[in-house]
């Protein structure tokens, strides 16, 4: 897996049988079919989509970074990445990609992780932890805190150095890029649309995203 | 309170499990009695455990992809529940996840208890899940864990790879306790660890009193996060 590798989807979105604009610091949460394909598009270019994922069957089963990966053996998200659960679960594969490469070390931000990293006067910004949070208690299958683990940040660019340094980037996604992944299991979806105005990881200007669900095998 | 001399120590078994509810105050030291171990660990706050370690908290706070002295560990919360006070090894790798069954038996074979006695394979996912239902905690508390002794480079093009003969006989790292800490360790092998025979390696734990960070205190001072870190682990103690 070296360089980037771009494939596009073959997928027509006036067939679609779910359309959603996500506004800005908006969060969103839906369920998928087992084979569905699920596209999220960066509309506006450099916006982080913060995205946790679950099996639908059992929530305790969820998105696991570390072990997606280690599986891969390589730090980046692309096309052909299997997105791993927590007890070794295929939850999706990343079928197209435009952008390339997206990020799952660098977390989702919060009002608290925002305290230690730019002032403890920026407590009140609004935060993706807020929107999860908010997301999962009205979602109301029990999920709470618990359930918010570490995340995928779509269209973010989060390079580690050799020397084990990681850095925050400028993005590399613009307009209209997109990434879809096709559903391996039943799986919930959890997104914040990320409303972060400390770091370039928005381009300083949070912005909508679109969310599309197309029928198995791509009908 | 004044620094004390060790208080207890005992040796943690290859593939072996442990826990402990480290005190504010206090620091745990771990060391690797045989060279190549790895202790897969991951923290609580032990009043309210869904205050956990964050990796990506951790990692972008400092602006690292490994673990070494003068960094901390954060929790969700932006509080520090540990420092790195001291280290001899220079890497520890807070990325590489831990081991699963299917990955210890398809790597080194499978292995019972009913065949092997004490020495049936262990893997790093069960081990924390046991040791956590202890404290009354499951698989939804389960979160990425600190492989300490072990380093994972990354390549420019994001390729991962396990750097062999990382931890030497003697090596050893102490963490500081800044608030009170559920530890939940384990001492599987590390799942990128391309050694061919199950050979999980034993570490010394010990545990001392010692005196509170003060303003120069090398961890609090690094970098200007965790000067902040500090003040807010501070302020939950007011």
């Amino acid at each position: 897996m070296s360089g980037i590798n771009l494939v596009e989807s073959k997928l027509d979105p006036t067939k679609a049988i779910y359309s959603q604009v996500i506004p800005a610091g908006e969060p969103w949460i839906h369920a998928l079919k087992k084979g569905q394909h699920f596209r999220i598009v960066d509309l506006h270019g450099n916006q982080a989509v913060d995205t946790l994922f679950y099996n639908a069957h059992d929530y305790s089963d969820r998105y696991s970074a570390q072990d997606t990966i280690r599986q891969q053996s390589n730090i980046y998200l692309t096309t052909g990445t299997q997105l791993i659960s927590t007890n070794g679960t295929v939850l999706l594969t990343i079928v197209a990609d435009t952008c390339g490469r997206h990020d799952t070390l660098g977390g989702a931000c919060a009002t608290e992780s925002n305290m230690v990293r730019y002032a403890v006067e920026k407590r009140h910004m609004h935060a993706c932890r807020n929107s999860f949070l908010k997301a999962v208690m009205e979602w109301d299958h029990g999920m709470t805190k618990r359930d918010i683990t570490s995340n995928i940040n779509f269209f973010m660019n989060v390079p580690v150095t050799p020397e084990g340094k990681l850095t925050f980037e400028d993005g590399i996604s613009d307009p209209g890029k997109y990434v879809e992944m096709r559903a391996e299991a039943d799986v919930l979806v959890l997104i914040s649309n990320c409303p972060q105005l400390n770091n370039p990881c928005n381009a300083y200007n949070p912005t909508p995203v679109q969310v599309l669900i197309w029928e198995g095998a791509g009908k | 309170m004044n620094e004390t001399s060790v208080l207890w120590e005992e040796t943690i078994h290859g593939g072996a499990t442990w826990s402990h509810v480290l005190k504010r105050g206090t620091a745990l030291r771990i060391t690797d009695l045989q060279g190549g171990a790895n202790v897969g660990a991951v923290f609580y706050n032990f009043e309210c455990p869904s205050e956990r370690y964050n990796m990506p908290d951790t990692l972008k706070a400092q602006h690292i992809a490994r673990l070494t002295k003068e960094f901390v560990l954060y929790s969700d919360m932006g509080r520090i529940l540990c420092s790195i006070i001291e280290d001899t090894v220079g890497w520890h790798d807070p990325i590489g996840g831990t081991s699963s069954a299917k990955l210890v038996d398809a790597k080194y074979g499978p292995s019972r208890y009913q065949e092997h006695r004490n020495d049936y394979h262990k893997n790093g996912h069960d081990a924390f899940l046991i040791e956590l239902g202890k404290w009354g905690l499951g698989p939804r508390d389960l979160v990425a864990n600190v492989n300490f002794f072990s380093r994972v480079d990354v390549a420019l093009d994001g390729g991962m790879g396990f750097a062999q003969g990382n931890s030497k006989a003697g090596d050893h790292l102490e963490l500081r306790a800044e608030m009170n800490v559920l530890a939940i360790l384990n001492t599987c092998q590390h799942p990128l660890d391309p050694h061919p025979r199950y050979e999980p390696k034993p570490v010394l734990v010990s545990i001392r009193r010692v005196t509170a960070p003060g303003p120069d205190d090398p961890c609090r001072i690094s970098r200007q996060e965790n000067g902040r870190g500090f003040t807010l682990t501070e302020r939950y103690f007011v």
